[in-house]
């Protein structure tokens, strides 16, 4: 039943994923990919008739907060955690539209 | 003989909700703070920190979905859509695929051919993304997050416009909706309402639709209009020239009045949308549901039925007063300070929409407060001030808000009845101008009007013109 993953497909999750893998570690995942693809396929021979498909595992609902405002500003703290930073702004290298 | 074409139009229109926060973190929603002071972790996307739905945003879109005709999905779920683009700080949106809160509403526009539905396929809650902000000096881009996080709803409407007008009607209609509902102010310069316009063109009869474009960036009713126009001409010539149109994002330049296809990111198409974790369903109960339809406020339908009833103003007045919730706002707390409902609305419908017309204002642009022109329209009414006074009073009042009283008081515009006063400039005005005096004397009424005339200039526009004419009649 094994699934087998095109070079292809690789190159093009590696494309989505921003990862740009050295020819070992994409035989590595290439592996591990086909393996979760064997994995979901025995999963797919459950009968699962009448089961409502889950999105969330644990049986909460409804978790809210109040539209009351309670930040304050401290953008010096979180432009901390910027590579670089300019004018009060995170500084990202140029991008086009 | 040309083929005869017809536009296929749908839109998908995204609102900025009107919360004080944001849909997932407690940071304000206020506009023009200095970049990134409205930030935190959930809504910079730093690693370990979790988002918490605010309650607000699901009742606002609810009760556009309610009034909006739509069917409030009971149980409905977030989904991550994963893309990189460094106005988005997480590599994903939380917005919602599966399950949206609202699907197949509709509301009802009026077209030259009488009244037609447009369906509205569905309505999602989602985050919106930072503003990038391009820097010529260091040819870099800074990222401003204060944005990030801000709730929007997407609606999303079925493919059943066909013109311009039809387009331009329905967004005037979901726009009025919204801002009576008070859950948006839908500002389209300022981006609270932003339209996407996905067109198409086929040949009349057919069944079959053609491929189509999605336009953005349209950011007025007019380059809505234009972007329609031009995309259809755009994809009618392609046809006729046997090329096919491209399916692809066009981004429009008002100013070209042209667009361009915006460059693709990457195979960006494929989202990868999968139920968000972080985040346990919303489920809308009866009880919940029903708290939120008896919120719902009062909607232009009712408002005008209620303002015939309660203020006898005539249907056509109402229509106008009602065509936007800024004015309707104005009429009523100005009429509730002075009770003269009748005064309040010629006011606004003739003195405000001339001056709107003269400096270019949508309504939304209004600025004067109910106050002061409930001060003016007692000024007027009580004779403090003549008519022609009393508009030169309001163009101040339109423009900067004064107080009349006070700039009355100041000005000394108050009209002048002390007869003493009056008398004694007529009679310099019947001594200077001997002609007209003899003309009347000689039968011609009309040269009454000109002795008037020459008092009301003397007197700066300030008399009493009852009175004026009154003792021109005596003297003469
Ligand atoms: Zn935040």
């Amino acid at each position: 039943m094994a699934n087998m993953i095109s070079d292809e497909t690789m190159e093009y999750v590696g494309i989505l994923a921003k990862l740009e893998l050295s020819d070992e570690e994409r035989e590595q995942a290439k592996k591990d990919m086909e393996q979760m693809l064997d994995y979901i396929d025995m999963l797919n021979t459950l009968n699962t008739d009448g089961v409502e498909p889950m999105s969330h595992i644990f049986p909460i609902h409804n978790v809210f907060r109040e539209d009351v405002v309670e930040n304050d500003d401290e953008h010096e703290k979180i432009l901390a955690n910027a590579p670089a930073a300019k004018d009060g702004a995170f500084k990202v290298p140029k991008t086009v539209e | 003989m040309s083929k005869q074409y017809e536009t296929v139009i749908g839109l998908e229109v995204h609102v900025e909700l009107a919360t004080k926060t944001k849909i997932f973190c407690s940071c304000s929603t206020e506009f023009g703070g200095a970049p990134n002071t409205h930030t935190c972790p959930v809504c910079t996307g730093m690693p370990g920190s979790l988002p918490v739905l605010n309650r607000q945003v699901v009742e606002y879109a609810a009760a556009v979905g309610l009034a909006t005709n739509c069917s409030i999905t009971r149980k409905c779920k977030f989904d991550r859509k994963n893309y990189f683009y460094p106005d988005n700080p997480q590599n994903y949106q939380i917005s919602q695929l599966y399950e949206p809160i609202c699907r197949n509403g509709y509301v009802e526009i009026d077209t030259p051919s009488g009244t037609k539905k447009i369906g509205i396929h569905e309505i999602h809650m989602e985050e919106d993304a930072g503003k990038l902000i391009h820097d010529e000096w260091e040819d870099c881009s800074l990222v401003d997050f204060n944005r990030s996080g801000v709730p929007l709803i997407e609606i999303v409407s079925e493919p059943d416009m066909r013109s311009a007008d039809e387009v331009i009607a329905y967004l005037d209609k979901l726009r009025l909706i919204i801002q009576y509902l008070g859950a948006s102010d839908c500002k389209l310069q300022e981006g609270s309402m932003r339209a996407d316009v996905n067109l198409s063109v086929r040949e009349v009869g057919s069944e079959k639709l053609g491929t189509r474009t999605e336009m953005k960036n349209l950011n007025s009713f007019k380059a809505i209009a234009r972007a329609i126009e031009g995309e259809k001409e755009r994809q009618i010539e392609l046809l006729e020239m046997g090329r096919p149109v491209i399916q692809e994002t066009r981004r429009w330049d008002d100013n070209k009045e042209s667009s361009h296809a915006m460059r693709s990111k990457e195979d960006a198409q494929d989202y990868r949308y999968f139920p968000e974790p972080d985040l346990p369903p919303v489920i809308i109960s009866d009880e919940w549901l029903e708290e939120i339809k008896a919120r719902q406020p009062e909607l232009r339908t009712e408002k005008l039925i209620r303002y015939k009833k309660e203020f006898d103003i005539p249907d056509y007045d109402a229509q106008i007063i009602t065509s936007s919730k800024k004015m309707a706002d104005l009429f009523e707390a100005t009429t509730a300070l002075c009770g003269k409902p009748k005064k309040v609305s010629n006011w606004l419908m003739v003195e405000t929409m001339h001056l709107m017309k003269e400096h270019d204002m949508e309504a939304d642009d209004l600025k004067f407060s109910p106050e002061n022109l409930a001060k003016l329209i007692d000024l007027a009414d009580a004779g403090t001030i003549n008519s022609s006074v009393a508009k030169e009073v309001f163009e101040k009042v339109f423009l900067d808000d004064i107080d009349p009283d006070q700039y009355v008081e100041e000005h000394g515009l108050k009209t002048v009845s002390d007869e003493g006063a009056l008398r004694s400039v007529i009679e310099q005005v019947i001594a200077s101008n001997p002609q007209s005096v003899e003309d009347y004397r000689n039968g011609k009424e009309k040269a009454i009007g000109f002795l008037v005339g020459q008092t009301m200039k003397a007197m700066k526009g300030k008399a009493n013109p009852g009175l004026v004419n009154q003792i021109l009649k005596e003297l003469l």
